[in-house]
């Protein structure tokens, strides 16, 4: 493949960017997932996050106040779904699904009047000399303070997930809630912190899209990055720093078609278009038809509700 | 506080009174939201539940409610197949399109020839895009044990790119002078799909959903395929036990949703929508899952959801036409509905208990 | 409190059910129907500022209704007719999608003038078109553009590969080489009209790329935002509306979409009896296309020159596309001193001689 001029130095400072909102989403979507929860929600949620964020950025004057808006506004928006599945045990597809009809149509109706406006400016965090380091310096000390954050939130979720006692009672959960409530856990409360906190990161990643990969307002300005979001969590098998790789991957595809189309490459433009989706395809089937057996991760009791008879 | 006891049965009064009371509260709840916007409340409520059945023109709109009801529930009764047996077609909107870029394709390919036998080739092609676009993920399902749900939403993304190029390049109608779109089936008779009768919205399309129920509640209830796709779904283990093969219910209920999809393409392109172009796909594929949960995954309540569905968006477009609404607000209130329909579900199998301090 | 608020809302539902029909015979009715939310800061908003302008002239004598983010095809015959049922005298369908469904409503409803943008089919005497000379837009950019490049690298986000923006692309190369022969355009094709996050990816690519001029002939803001990050070094056009929140930052000037003269005109003739069938395909000139204020990043004689074109394709002495001009493939289009015939720009599907890549087919 002929990549002419484009400078990888560049494609991979871009694709960090692109890809923070998709992967902010998903890591907080996987939480939700290892819980046992399945919430199909997330486009909902983000726009959701991306008004609030705008609103509160605006309002205030101030973007990082904005970023606790589009949290709180997502995680808002979860507590719906929270009440349906976990009270009311509504099924957890068609809630998640009707949750991002009802999120498109609230954000859009909050967003009247914030058309056009630009929202405070998020700075990139000061490195000094560290950003003049030649190839590392945009790469890695040449961004806002956002990026950083998704890269700590999918650290500290392995960790979480892995070390802690609370990441094992969430996997419990998520892997019998019937033998997790035998032991006395309370699981439509653990799995309620959970769908709260999937809300929290896709607001804040839809609140990025809002104030600083497009700033502005214009109605469903996540256009879909939401569903991106649920497809990397099962093709990251539910592995939080395959969630990583998943969104740099992805958001690495979409910035490098563009980048091809733009330095005059020969290969069709629409087998571009088409090829983040693809490749995650292809990339999914390798993975799961190796060792890994990707399938095989998923939570085990995904998407079922949880009643305590007792 | 209080807490739910699950019910032996389920209760058969609460299986018809919820949907009227989940309609009834949002009423209550989407009247406030159009008080807030500074409408009538009464009016716009009226508009979107009454006027479309009984209003003035209730005589163009109740062929309205079916159009916008046949593919839904065309779509849904195929994806409840698999859903009951645990099998997660998301992609039915890939399906859906390729269904309508094959079968239309065909049908464009053999234009201006006048033939009764080009519409039911064209009808087998829309159904054998379908199927063959859900293949893609039963296939890797059954081979690699790729998740399902993942492959068939990317795919959806990659149709959608397929249909651009299908409209501004090989389906693109030569008259056009290099407009995007196909040519428009209402002028091709051999290969279009007009209303029986002129206002009924009544075409093959709304045939097939209904057909496509029928036989879906005789296959649930009777056949053993249907035994066997509800044994998967409530216990996979004894299906496996029972001699049921999880390969074999997969590409089953991938092909039959996809099929049913594609038709809903196809019928839709030659029909309602007329012709191929960039955006002719309306998120269908999508709502059916909301219409195959609304209607339990049930044949019949599958039908009953589908209209209910059109209602909203029938009834919802006029309030929004005449009262001057947001489109924002409709759907708003569209989610409302979805929601206490999920949520109120819950008193057909659970009893509602009080629980007092000191008690359990 | 609430609830006194409500009944009394109550009480006046029952008196506007009862008594409301009488009135609003006399208003003439004027309809729209839009593709995307008026919310979408572009295409469709400037369809509202027009039907809003239209409500501003007239007053008492119309009343307009509109309904948002109409799906193209079966949804839009629906919504027409619900439209034509409900005593429409005049409907506008802002897409070029509703041609169909526009034609099929108006055989069935003779006595309801149907107003179809960026169509050509007028098969009911009850149907017109119209449309905005978006290229002549293109040709003021293209020539800023030209001059104003130092790379001699400039980039043209392109949504679908349709006619329209294939006139645009052509329009914008043609009159930048003019000023600057050395000048070279690179095409992105987004593949969406809207989808923010991709257009500013797409920006991107195109200034990593070494482009420092960017047109964008899809829907939001976002390219811009984008060039805003290279603190000056990369310049971008409004388009659609105004984008006047840019003005500080990277743009220099904008394409505006005016439709308020047309549907005002329009309306009016109806109110007056003068209405008559059309094909209009107006420009600079007629007032649908407005060239938004030139910064003061632009110097001085660029910003006259790029003037004096606005005004001389108003006055009709200059056109975007005069001859001698080649086809990609180095075929003849048009001869010396010939201007483009309507039809041909219309149905625009080759690039102009000079341009590199090929259109999606």
């Amino acid at each position: 493949m002929d990549f002419g001029s484009i400078n990888p130095v560049i494609l991979i400072a871009s694709l960090m960017v692109a890809a923070v909102p998709i992967m902010l989403a998903a890591v907080g979507e996987l939480v939700v997932e290892k819980s046992g929860v399945l919430n199909l929600g997330v486009e909902g949620m983000m726009v959701m996050g991306a008004i609030c964020g705008f609103i509160t950025a605006v309002e205030t004057g101030s973007p990082f106040l904005g970023f606790l808006g589009g949290a709180a506004g997502g995680a808002g928006l979860s507590l719906v779904f929270a009440l349906l599945t976990q009270v009311f045990l509504a099924n957890q597809v068609a809630t998640g699904l009707a949750l991002t009809l009802f999120g498109l149509g609230l954000s859009a109706l909050m967003g009247q009047g914030y058309n056009g406006i630009k929202p405070p400016l998020t700075p990139d965090v000061p490195f000094g000399p560290l950003a003049q380091i030649p190839a590392l310096g945009p790469i890695l000390f040449a961004h806002d303070w956002v990026v950083y954050f998704s890269v700590a939130v999918i650290a500290v979720t392995w960790w979480v997930l892995k070390a802690t006692r609370l990441g094992l009672i969430i996997r419990a959960v998520g892997e019998s809630h019937d033998a997790a409530h035998a032991l006395g856990y309370k699981v439509n409360r653990i799995r309620l912190g959970c769908i709260t906190f999937g809300g929290a990161m896709a607001g804040m990643g839809g609140a990025y899209v809002s104030l600083v990969r497009v700033p502005q307002w214009v109605d469903g300005i996540t256009a879909g990055a939401g569903w991106i979001a649920l497809a990397i969590v099962v093709f990251a098998s539910w592995r939080p720093w395959r969630v990583l790789i998943g969104a740099y991957l992805f958001g690495g595809i979409t910035v490098l078609q563009l980048n091809l189309q733009a330095a005059g490459s020969a290969i069709p433009v629409e087998y571009l278009s088409m090829s983040p989706y693809l490749i995650t395809i292809i990339v999914l089937v390798i993975m799961s038809s190796g060792k890994g057996r990707a399938a095989l991760n998923a939570p085990a009791v995904l998407g079922q509700n949880f009643h305590a008879a007792r | 506080m209080f807490i739910l006891e699950k019910r032996p049965t389920p209760s058969r009064f609460w299986l018809y009174a919820t949907p009227v009371v989940a309609v009834l509260l949002t009423m209550i709840a989407g009247g406030l939201l159009f008080a807030l916007l500074g409408t009538n409340p009464f009016a716009v409520i009226k508009t979107i539940f009454w006027d479309p059945i009984f209003g003035e023109f209730a005589f163009y709109l109740r062929g309205q409610l079916l159009v916008k009801a046949g593919p839904l529930i065309l779509i849904a009764i195929g994806l409840s197949l698999g859903f009951r047996a645990g099998i997660w077609n998301i992609g039915a909107e890939g399906q859906y399109i390729m269904g309508a870029i094959v079968g239309a394709g065909v049908g464009l390919a053999v234009y201006p020839t006048e033939s009764r036998l080009i519409y039911p080739v064209m009808v087998i092609a829309g159904a054998l895009g379908g199927w063959a676009w859900a293949m893609i993920p039963a296939i890797l399902k059954t081979k690699f044990n790729t998740n399902e749900i993942l492959v068939s939403l990317m795919l959806v993304y990659v149709a959608q790119t397929i249909l651009a190029k299908a409209s501004t390049g090989f389906l693109r109608n030569p008259e056009g002078a290099g407009f995007p779109g196909s040519r428009n089936f209402s002028s091709y008779k051999a290969a279009s799909n007009p209303e029986f009768f002129a206002g009924s919205g009544l075409h093959w399309g709304g045939i097939a959903a209904l057909v496509a129920a029928g036989l879906a509640y005789v296959l649930l209830q009777r056949h053993i395929v249907g035994f066997q796709i509800k044994l998967t779904g409530q216990a996979p283990r004894a299906a496996k036990f029972h001699g049921v093969s999880p390969n074999r219910l997969v590409m089953l209920c991938m092909g039959l949703s996809g099929a049913l999809a594609g038709l809903a393409g196809l019928f839709e392109v030659t029909g309602p929508a007329g012709q191929i172009s960039i955006d002719f796909n309306v998120g269908y594929g999508f709502t059916a899952i909301i219409v195959a949960f609304l209607g339990r995954l049930n044949p019949i309540g599958i039908v009953l959801a589908g209209f209910l569905m059109a209602l909203t968006y029938v009834g919802g477009e006029m309030a929004a036409t005449n009262m001057g609404l947001p489109a924002a607000a409709i759907q708003v209130f569209q989610g409302m509905l979805l929601f206490f329909l999920l949520g109120v579900d819950v008193l057909t199998n659970y009893r509602i208990r009080l629980l007092f301090r000191g008690t359990r | 409190m609430l609830r006194r608020t409500l009944l009394t809302t109550a009480a006046l539902a029952l008196g506007v059910l009862g008594a409301g029909m009488a009135q609003a015979q006399e208003k003439l009715k004027a309809c729209f129907v839009y593709v995307g939310p008026i919310g979408d800061g572009g295409w469709t908003y400037q369809h509202h500022q027009g039907a809003l302008a239209v409500q501003e002239k007239y007053g008492d004598k119309v009343e307009i209704q509109w309904q948002e983010s109409v799906p193209e095809g079966a949804d839009a015959e629906r919504v027409l007719t619900q439209m034509a049922l409900g005593g429409c005298k005049i409907i506008f369908t802002t897409s070029f999608g509703y041609m169909d469904a526009t034609n099929a409503v108006a055989a069935k409803f003779p006595d309801v003038k149907f107003e179809h943008a960026t169509g050509f089919k007028r098969d009911q005497p009850n149907v017109s078109t119209y449309n905005a000379r978006f290229y002549e837009g293109r040709a003021v950019e293209g020539l800023i553009a030209g001059r104003m490049t130092k790379s001699n690298k400039i980039g043209y986000i392109g949504s679908f590969p349709i006619p329209e923006v294939v006139m645009g692309i052509n329009a914008y190369y043609l009159n930048a080489k003019k000023v600057n022969p050395n000048v070279e355009v690179s095409v992105v094709w987004a593949f969406t009209w809207f989808d923010p996050a991709k257009e500013a990816d797409a920006a991107k690519a195109l200034i990593d790329q070494g482009v420092d001029v960017i047109a964008s002939h899809t829907d939001s803001t976002a390219p811009l935002a984008e060039a805003a990050k290279t603190n000056g070094a990369v310049i971008g056009f409004g388009q659609a509306s105004d984008m006047a929140e840019y003005t500080d930052g990277p743009r220099v000037t904008s394409i505006i979409d005016n439709w308020a003269p047309y549907y005002v005109e329009r309306v009016g003739a109806l109110l007056d009896g003068t209405y008559e069938q059309k094909d209009t395909w107006a420009g600079i000139a007629g007032g649908e296309v407005l060239i938004g204020d030139i910064t003061e990043k632009v110097p001085a004689e660029v910003k006259a020159e790029a003037e004096k074109m606005r005004d001389d394709i108003a006055a009709g002495t200059f056109h975007p596309f005069t001859g001698p001009i080649n086809k990609q493939d180095g075929s003849p289009w048009l001869a010396e001193g010939a201007t483009a015939p309507d039809g041909d720009l219309l149905g625009m599907n080759f690039y102009v001689e000079g341009i590199k890549g090929d259109i999606p087919k």
